[in-house]
């Protein structure tokens, strides 16, 4: 089987992506593998612990399940604290779980595109989350993927398995080094949220001016699952583009997307959530608000609607803080029966000059009504993400505020 | 408190305001009466500093100094409040920090808000989904934090039911001083269509404004009397 996987990842090589200015891949090397020097917790630099820290990562682990650190392609730390979930580097978990096979590469084609394949063909481990069935892991579990190395590939793959009834809810933060200037994240992440299961899954993007990031995620959701997904990115990086795709395979799944996103000049974000509505009674949600201070964004959603009795909504909301930026929503709705429902709403533009000068005649200045509207934009509250991920979301925006404006 | 000579304003190259003279005291309130469309929302929004409101010529001074080219905020700061006829919604900003926004003399949000019924609202997006008496309500309680020396009102009264009314009329009282009579420090300018608000302030002068200008002074519940009787049209030919 995995010689089959590794051909097809060969042929798609030089696959070009769909959406996205198209990398050149060797400019990035490709870290070998270097067991002799065990990294851990208490050989991190002060820098980068802090930088860590800030990334959402409790590194006295307090109030979290579990813990995934991982510095370019090796492994710093990894423990589960709660009986029923296991936290797993991705190659030893493949070691331990033979069944795993059958589900690597099912949600994300191995051959989708050339970031697809070199994450095959130079796998640099990730991380295995798994809550076991009936297992409610209400305190969030970590992780969090960190770049050090200068002009390299970090190539990771990720699986996240809620069991038939459980519950996990995961932080994730990606960061760089303070010292790193550019960079490549390839990072394959495959969700499978299992019946009556409920998974929400926070990530936190924290990169380089220079670092060009390519996520490719799926996500399967079964009968009465429920997935949700909180993504923010406020710091610049040069180029990132991710569009995963959901498929609602089950009648009751649910799954709700809400992602936050900053371009600064020199920044090109291209993200957007895909809903595939398999079955009769599932809904979906996707809602982005966007904003510009000089980087060029596209959102995109799509919500395919194949069966009846289905029910989704998607949100982009843009604002242009400079005339340098540019904010392109691409909102698609595709319903294949009668019976489905779906909607969309779509706005771009500046902040209106009347809300400025309202707040204006309440007392503050242009400068501090302007932020107290971006403040307010840019809070979305996601229906049922634990308190802990929440705060955690507040925190990025309320940190990033000051250089945003 | 407030003196206006010859103001002369217009809005997108339209003229709204020609040539208005106005002078309120401290302590006194004053009303404007007149049709849609006839510049009182324009002369309030003028004195506020909205930037869409051009002054071509004229003067505008507050407490004896020249504020007609002052920023909006610096005006606020200064004691001048506005409660908007149409306020904006403003999403995801959440009503009670617009509310601290205000909050000039450390006043407990929560016991404001449960005096005037407005409690639940204090968690809402600032007037998203408010109904006409909510957004009023809204308004009037920021002033009553803010506590200007000169509050204006730009039909405090329109889309609020009977109910709602006695206990808006409640907070207009209280911002204006009713209870004080000749210590009252606070001064007005109250645009009012229905004129039910006479019935909760002490009104010391009524203006009509007609076509951005002012054609009739006089005893605010004489004239609008008078106009409830015969309308706006005797106004024009009064030129009181």
């Amino acid at each position: 089987m995995s010689e089959v996987r590794r051909n097809r990842a060969e042929l798609a090589r030089d696959k070009k992506a769909t959406f996205g200015a198209d990398v050149d891949l060797l400019q990035y090397q490709i870290l070998a593998e270097d067991q002799t020097k065990a990294l851990d917790l208490d050989n991190l630099t002060t820098e980068d612990r802090e930088k860590i820290i800030q990334s959402g990562v409790d590194l006295e682990e307090n109030n979290r399940a579990g813990t995934f650190l991982q510095t370019d392609h090796r492994i710093v730390h990894c423990a589960a604290k709660q009986p029923g979930l296991e936290v797993l580097p991705m190659a030893q978990a493949l070691e331990e779980h033979p069944w795993l096979e059958e589900l690597y590469w099912q949600a994300v084609p191995v051959d989708a595109d050339k970031y697809t394949a070199q994450a095959e063909l130079h796998f640099q481990n990730g991380y295995f989350i798994r809550a076991l069935e009936g297992q409610q892991v209400a305190t969030p579990v970590q992780a969090c993927l960190y770049m050090k190395h200068e002009s390299t590939a970090q190539n990771v793959h990720n699986i996240i398995i809620a069991e038939e009834g459980s519950e996990l809810n995961i932080i994730t933060g990606c960061a760089t080094a303070p010292s790193l200037q550019s960079g490549l994240h390839i990072g394959i992440s495959e969700f499978y949220v299992r019946r009556g299961a409920k998974l929400t899954f926070a990530m936190i993007h924290d990169w380089a001016k220079d670092v060009v990031v390519r996520p490719r995620s799926g996500i399967v959701v079964e009968e009465d699952g429920l997935f949700l997904s909180n993504y923010v990115s406020l710091k610049p990086v040069r180029s990132l583009q991710m569009y995963p795709t959901t498929r609602l395979t089950g009648p009751g799944a649910v799954a709700r997307f809400h992602s936050i996103l900053v371009a600064p000049p020199g920044c090109e974000l291209d993200t957007g959530a895909r809903v595939v509505l398999e079955a009769p009674h599932t809904r979906a949600e996707i809602i982005s608000r966007t904003l510009t201070t000089g980087g060029v964004i596209k959102a995109r959603g799509h919500l395919r609607g194949l069966e009846k009795d289905v029910k989704a909504h998607l949100e982009c909301h843009g604002l242009i803080l400079s005339d340098q930026g540019i904010i392109h929503a691409i909102p698609e709705l595709e319903g294949h029966k009668a019976g489905v429902e779906m909607s969309h709403e779509a706005a771009v533009g500046k902040i209106a000059e009347e809300e400025i000068e309202y707040l204006m005649a309440r007392g503050l200045t242009e400068e501090e009504a302007t932020a107290t509207i971006v403040r307010g934009f840019l809070n979305v509250q996601i229906e049922g993400l634990p308190p802990e991920l929440q705060a955690r979301v507040d925190l990025a925006i309320e940190e990033s505020e000051k250089s945003m404006l | 408190m407030l003196e206006i000579n010859d103001l002369w304003v217009d809005i997108n190259g339209d003229q709204v305001l020609k040539g208005v003279d106005l002078t309120i005291p401290r302590g006194e309130t004053h009303v404007l009466f007149g049709k849609n469309g006839s510049g009182k929302s324009s002369l309030l929004m003028t004195i506020m500093g909205f930037r869409r409101y051009k002054v071509r010529q004229g003067r505008i001074s507050f407490k004896g100094e020249d504020i007609t080219q002052m920023p909006i905020d610096e005006r606020a700061k200064m004691g001048i409040g506005l409660a908007f006829q149409r306020p904006p919604s403003i999403k995801g900003v959440k009503t009670r920090d617009v509310f601290d926004i205000c909050n000039s003399n450390s006043v407990s949000c929560e016991d404001l808000a449960d005096k005037f019924e407005f409690s639940e609202l204090l968690e809402r997006e600032l007037n998203v989904g408010f109904s006409g008496g909510e957004m009023k309500k809204s308004e009037l309680l920021q002033l009553l934090l803010q506590d200007p020396e000169l509050v204006m009102l730009d039909e405090p009264e329109s889309g609020v039911d009977l109910e709602n009314l006695k206990i808006l009329g409640k907070a207009i009282n209280k911002l204006l001083q009713k209870y004080l009579w000749r210590t009252r420090a606070k001064s007005g300018l109250v645009i009012s269509h229905l004129g039910f608000i006479l019935n909760y302030i002490e009104a010391d002068a009524g203006y009509v404004l007609m076509d951005g200008r002012i054609h009739c002074r006089g005893n605010p519940r004489e004239l609008f009397k008078g106009i409830q009787r015969h309308g706006y049209q005797e106004c024009v030919k009064c030129q009181r």
